[in-house]
């Protein structure tokens, strides 16, 4: 007996339906297979690479902070963090306003230009150049230098991000400021950044969330193992053995994965971590 | 550049703006605003680039006689590159590792995630979000550990809780940093492509479905081509920067063998471990313009579908 067109379509609707719900499962078990060993690793008595319900302990945070690199490689991931993110910070605000204010003849252009060249540039391609360049001034082994290839390969997206933010703020305040007899910094800093603070707190993140997990860079510049941050440090942590040590590893993995996880979270309550208008085709 | 896809939309406000902003901070000012962002732009990311083209027509080396007094010597390390087969072997594995985790594996499933948490709200959404920009945003060392756990031959959580035993990063090493770099970026094309079905005036699907279109009608004839623009922006980051990864490094730091040797990877190896540093600007050389005909081509498609 054939069935009805009706009950066909509600066997469709249900097989639909059981496909849609396994796909969901499929790619959410996707996303949270990897993660486990990060919650679960560092609290366990004899971490290895296999993720088990653990056997509570706390121990491998205590091992992980005799290790005298810890601190020091955390303290110089802010460093560097904090420092490119003002140096970013500032000068792309600074750029973002007059490139918003002035007309300069191709200059959405050149600034997509310079956003495609940084994805091309910021790292890879550019290693063998930035390393002699870096070796020729003297900062091969420096934070300075460090900071600057990294603010250099930033800032494009940075401007980029920022200038469609300063288009939102109405001229008709700046020309009012102007009148009243304020400078140029004075309006940047009193009108025109109060009202883009939104569009400069997700740049000093984004900027703070890529310096810390940048690897190539300190890398590559760096040579003292004490100057190097966590990114890099990670790979140096052995047993005696000669093993890697996954209970300090695990550990200081946990530990340097919180801050950014937590600035995601404070920007996305703060702000909504979403696309509005800065990115579109 | 008439294919930049930005600029016409913008032309009309730009105008606006500008001619009101023109007494609001003299040139003078401007340029002086300007200057630091564009010196730091010129010197760390243009200036390389540039001397990446000189670098790669010298014997330059990192220690010994060819690192005091480099020599020129015109094509020379462009025709060994192109000869020699590790070359073309990077070049290969770069372009199955960029369609493979980046146009396929991201733009589909962040695509997919997009659609799928369309109208879902509350908690469930929050937590797929939530999962995916994690796994985007924490560093790429604890990445390559996460990975390297999941998929380890003996103890990786893969074999553990299936029946099989491959020691995935050995026998598929390959596919398995596709996969990595699938779950390292999906997030941002999730993003952007929420983002867009957002955009979407509801009034277009409510048409078509009351029209009596099916699912893949709607999404071909009404949500693909009001997304374009989205697609092909995300198609174009997300190639660029799978393009330049260094991450696999961490996590097969190029093997076996050099089965996943990618581009950036090759380059480390050439250039700073065997210090070959003209053959590797001559990599790099390649790269860029790789990377330069990748965009290219990308906004040649917008232009050409905006015309």
């Amino acid at each position: 007996m054939a069935a009805s067109p009706t009950q066909t379509r509600t066997v469709q609707r249900v097989l639909s339906r059981i496909g849609f719900y396994l796909l969901v499962i499929v790619v959410g078990a996707f996303f949270a297979l990897p993660m486990l060993w990060l919650i679960f690793a560092p609290f366990d008595r004899t971490p290895s690479l296999s993720v088990e319900v653990p056997s509570f302990t706390l121990a491998n945070f205590t091992e992980m902070f005799e290790n005298p690199f810890v601190l020091s490689s955390l303290r110089n991931s802010v460093l560097l963090s904090v420092i490119t993110m003002l140096l970013v910070c500032a000068s792309a605000a600074l750029c973002a306003y007059a490139l918003s204010r002035v007309a300069v003849p191709g200059r959405d252009v050149l600034l997509y230009i310079l956003l495609l060249f940084s994805s091309i540039v910021t790292g890879s391609a550019a290693m063998v150049p930035i390393f002699q360049l870096m070796f020729q001034l003297g900062l091969i082994n420096t934070y300075t230098g460090v900071v600057l290839v990294m603010a250099g390969g930033l800032l494009p997206a940075g401007i980029f991000i920022l200038k469609d933010f300063m288009d939102t703020v109405p001229e008709s305040y700046e020309e009012s400021a102007r009148v009243a007899g304020a400078s140029s910094v004075q309006i940047l800093k009193d009108i025109v950044v109060p009202v883009v603070r939104p569009g400069l707190a997700v740049i000093a993140v984004w900027v703070f969330v890529q310096v810390w997990g940048n690897f190539l860079m300190p890398f590559i510049l760096l040579r003292d193992p004490a100057m190097q941050p966590a990114a890099v440090i990670m790979y140096s942590f052995y047993t005696s053995g000669g093993q890697a040590d996954l209970s300090v590893i695990s550990a200081f993995s946990l530990l340097y994965s919180v801050p950014v996880v937590l600035m995601y979270l404070f920007v996305n309550q703060r702000y909504g971590f979403r696309f509005h208008g800065g990115i579109k085709g | 550049m008439t294919a930049e896809p930005e600029a016409a939309e913008r032309e009309a406000t730009d105008e606006e703006s500008a001619t009101g902003g023109a007494n609001v901070l003299g040139n003078k000012g401007a340029a002086a605003f300007v200057a630091p962002a564009a010196g730091l732009i010129g010197l760390f990311l243009v200036f390389p680039a540039l001397w990446t083209l000189y670098l790669a027509l010298t014997n330059m080396r990192l220690t010994g006689l060819a690192a005091a007094e480099p020599q020129f010597v015109g094509l020379e390390n462009f025709l060994n590159a192109v000869s020699e087969g590790e070359f073309l072997n990077s070049l290969y594995v770069t372009l199955i590792f960029v369609l493979g985790s980046a146009v396929i594996g991201q733009a589909f499933l962040g695509f997919t995630l997009a659609w799928i948490l369309r109208d879902w709200r509350g908690w469930q959404r929050q937590a797929f979000e939530v999962l995916a920009i994690v796994a985007w945003i924490i560093p790429a060392s604890v990445v390559a550990f996460l990975w390297i756990a999941l998929l380890d031959g003996d103890s990786g959580t893969l074999n553990t809780l299936s029946p099989v035993n491959v020691d995935w990063l050995l026998e598929y090493p390959l596919l398995s940093i596709i996969f990595f770099n699938t779950w390292r970026g999906t997030a941002f094309s999730m993003l952007l492509f929420s983002a867009a079905l957002n955009s979407m005036p509801p009034s277009h699907l409510e048409t078509a479905r009351l029209a009596g279109a099916s699912f893949w009608q709607q999404l071909r004839d009404v949500i693909l081509p009001s997304i374009r623009g989205h697609i092909l922006t995300t198609l174009l980051l997300i190639s660029l920067w799978t393009f330049n990864l260094f991450t696999p490094y961490l996590i097969t730091a190029g093997g076996p063998g050099s089965q996943t040797e990618t581009l950036p990877i090759y380059i480390y190896n050439v250039a700073l471990s065997n210090g070959r540093l003209g053959f590797g600007a001559a990599i790099s050389a390649i790269m860029l313009v790789i990377n330069l005909i990748i965009a290219w081509i990308y906004l040649r498609v917008v232009g050409k579908q905006d015309a």
